[in-house]
């Protein structure tokens, strides 16, 4: 049996807008065993985006259990969550979030930088590392503007790998790219995947799931479908396919 | 976040803006640097008049008439007469807090030396007048209190005088007339210049009081008394022991005021220094308000900036920033920008006190006072109107942050 990294059960959550207490999740239960990559998909007020912020330790459910890799957060203090957040947890965002006039390798250090048990040497060769991963080794100290978008996510992509957390996150991560540049950069998480990376892909494109091992559909704050994927495409594949460009 | 770090980090962030910084900054930058200049100005005034007071003889104790009415009529303090040959000598006698006592009478005319002439005035003084007012003999010698008593026609001339009689020749030995009366020159006095007021104190003929009040003026009373007390610190003992002095010699009743003054060059000095501090007190609230309105900038740019970067800090705690760092990281930001502004604004007062002591030729003193207090001022600043918005950029909700447009 592989180690769960994520285990969530009857997870509730609801907000109160004004009168009204609105129900965003309504009792979830599943678990994420490590080396799986899930895309979790649903239409916009499905409940995807509160499950991520759950998920990201962003925000804490009104009810259930969330653990992530053994560790209770229901409990923790916003310093524990910023904490876990550093430590066990990559984010990529469908808009980079890179800070602008910052070069690559800084962009790719900030996750380091909060934690003051990394050394100044160490935190640099492993935002390195970090770069070259993702083949962006020559373009260390270019800044965002002299990137193009798909360069742009892979450096989001660096730094979400640098601290080597325990899952990786990615809410829209090819939203705001084209085809060919998408299937580059499923075909970058696909190979993370491989190499034992735990991945949760948020996505409402139904075609990035087909690169995924399982998917999970949400609607309405409930799961109506969780299902492995038998036929898992090969992103370098479809790339391959594409007509070429002019 | 590692205190190393957070300071790049802010550091970082206002390289990025720098126009925006620098402009933020403007209002500190002159704050400090009138600051400065100021209170170099003010320092120096201070010290100038300090200075020239002192070369006056700090020490110095002067006695005035004054406060003599005649049928409910105040008189002109030099028509009086109260002060008399016996309050002098009483003085000599009982005030051992005094080194030297003088009587003055001072007589102004022409005086004529072959085809030259010159307006002057003639001092009438006792032989330690030249120990109390600080003048040294260059030339030739002092009178003696032989001929005090003898009512000698000899003179001691200052330096405007030799200059304006004599151009081209040594004047000791030589007869000068004043008002007809004619004296022989005994001595000359090195020069000394001008005074606080702009009065030249080489202009002077010294004779003993004697002749001025016999030959000169016709009269038996002496207009002031100048003395010296043992000390600058016993400068205001000795005040009260002649004032304790002459009261006994006027018969003046304890329900009755004085009908003299003195003065002691501290009272002298502390009145103008008053002057000029309460200018340095006014001038720097000036500048204080203006670093107030420094402080008030950065405060509007730290909240520009925390807006502006509601994404950066969605992101920055997203990865692992606490409340606690972005506080950190903001606040320095807005010190950094003080203290830089305060850096600029004290090397800007220096340059413009250096200016102010060259080319106007104002006398200034920079104190490091001055600019321990301006770079306190500048921190204190930067913590008080960087904190608010500081801690607004804290406690910033992630989610809300991260989607901030």
């Amino acid at each position: 049996m592989k180690k769960e990294i994520i285990k969530i059960e009857n997870l509730k959550r609801s907000f109160k807008m004004g009168e009204e207490t609105v129900h965003a999740l309504k009792g979830i239960s599943f678990t994420i065993h490590e080396g799986e990559f899930v895309t979790i998909m649903g239409s916009s007020g499905s409940g995807k985006s509160t499950m991520l912020n759950i998920l990201g330790c962003l925000d804490q459910p009104t009810e259930g259990v969330y653990e992530i890799d053994g560790v209770k957060m229901k409990t923790l203090s916003k310093n524990e969550l910023a904490k876990i957040r550093n430590e066990k947890i990559g984010f990529i965002f469908q808009s980079y979030n890179l800070l602008p006039r910052t070069s690559a390798i800084e962009n790719v250090e900030l996750p380091l930088m909060y934690n003051n048990s990394v050394s100044t040497d160490i935190r640099k060769e492993s935002s390195v590392n970090a770069l070259e991963r993702v083949g962006l080794g020559e373009r260390l100290h270019h800044t965002p503007a002299q990137l193009s978008g798909g360069q742009q996510q892979r450096v989001a992509i660096a730094r979400s790998l640098v601290n080597d957390p325990v899952v990786i996150l990615a809410d829209e991560a090819t939203g705001n790219l084209d085809t060919r540049t998408s299937y580059e950069i499923m075909s970058l998480f696909q190979e993370l995947n491989k190499n034992g990376k735990t991945i949760v892909f948020v996505t409402h494109e139904p075609d990035i799931a087909e690169f995924s091992s399982r998917t999970i559909v949400l609607k309405d704050g409930n799961i109506i479908k969780d299902a492995y994927n038998n036929n898992i495409l090969n992103a370098a594949e479809a790339l391959a396919s594409l007509p070429k460009e002019d | 976040m590692k205190i190393s770090n957070l300071i790049k980090t802010a550091w970082n962030a206002i390289l990025i803006n720098k126009v925006r910084t620098l402009l933020t900054m403007l209002g500190i930058i002159i704050g400090v640097a009138s600051v400065i200049t100021m209170l170099a100005i003010g320092e120096g005034s201070k010290e100038s008049i300090k200075t020239q007071i002192s070369s006056m003889g700090s020490n110095m104790i002067n006695i005035r008439p004054g406060a003599d009415m005649r049928g409910g009529v105040r008189l002109n303090p030099s028509d009086m007469q109260t002060l008399k040959l016996k309050d002098y000598e009483a003085l000599k006698e009982q005030a051992d807090l005094l080194t030297d006592v003088s009587p003055q009478v001072t007589g102004s005319g022409q005086v004529i030396y072959g085809a030259s002439n010159w307006p002057t005035s003639i001092y009438g003084v006792s032989t330690s007048f030249i120990d109390i007012k600080k003048f040294t003999v260059e030339d030739g010698s002092m009178f003696t209190e032989a001929d005090v008593k003898s009512f000698a026609k000899v003179a001691v001339i200052g330096q405007t005088i030799v200059e304006n009689l004599f151009p081209n020749e040594n004047p000791v030995g030589k007869m000068i007339r004043f008002d007809n009366t004619p004296f022989k020159v005994i001595g000359v006095l090195s020069e000394k210049g001008e005074n606080t007021f702009g009065q030249d104190q080489d202009d002077v003929i010294l004779t003993p009081y004697t002749t001025v009040q016999k030959r000169i003026l016709a009269i038996d009373y002496i207009q002031s008394i100048v003395a010296s007390a043992v000390s600058e610190e016993q400068a205001e003992d000795a005040v009260n022991q002649v004032t304790d002095i002459l009261r006994t010699q006027h018969q003046i009743s304890s329900n009755e005021e004085d009908d003299f003054n003195v003065f002691s060059m501290d009272e002298l000095i502390s009145t103008f220094s008053s002057t000029s501090e309460m200018l340095t007190v006014l001038l720097v609230a000036i500048a204080g308000i203006s670093l107030l309105i420094g402080g008030i900038g950065i405060m509007n740019i730290m909240y520009v900036s925390v807006k502006e970067r509601t994404r950066e800090i969605g992101l920055r705690m997203a990865v692992g920033g606490r409340g606690d760092d972005i506080l950190k990281q903001f606040l320095i930001e807005a010190i950094l920008i003080s203290i830089t502004g305060g850096i600029i604004g004290v090397s800007l007062g220096l340059l413009a006190t250096y200016l102010v002591e060259n080319l106007l030729n104002w006398p200034t003193s920079i104190t490091s006072f001055s600019i321990m207090i301006s770079f306190a001022v500048c921190a204190i600043t930067g913590i008080f109107f960087g904190w608010y918005p500081a801690r607004k950029a804290a406690a910033l909700d992630p989610i809300n942050a991260l989607r901030y447009e």
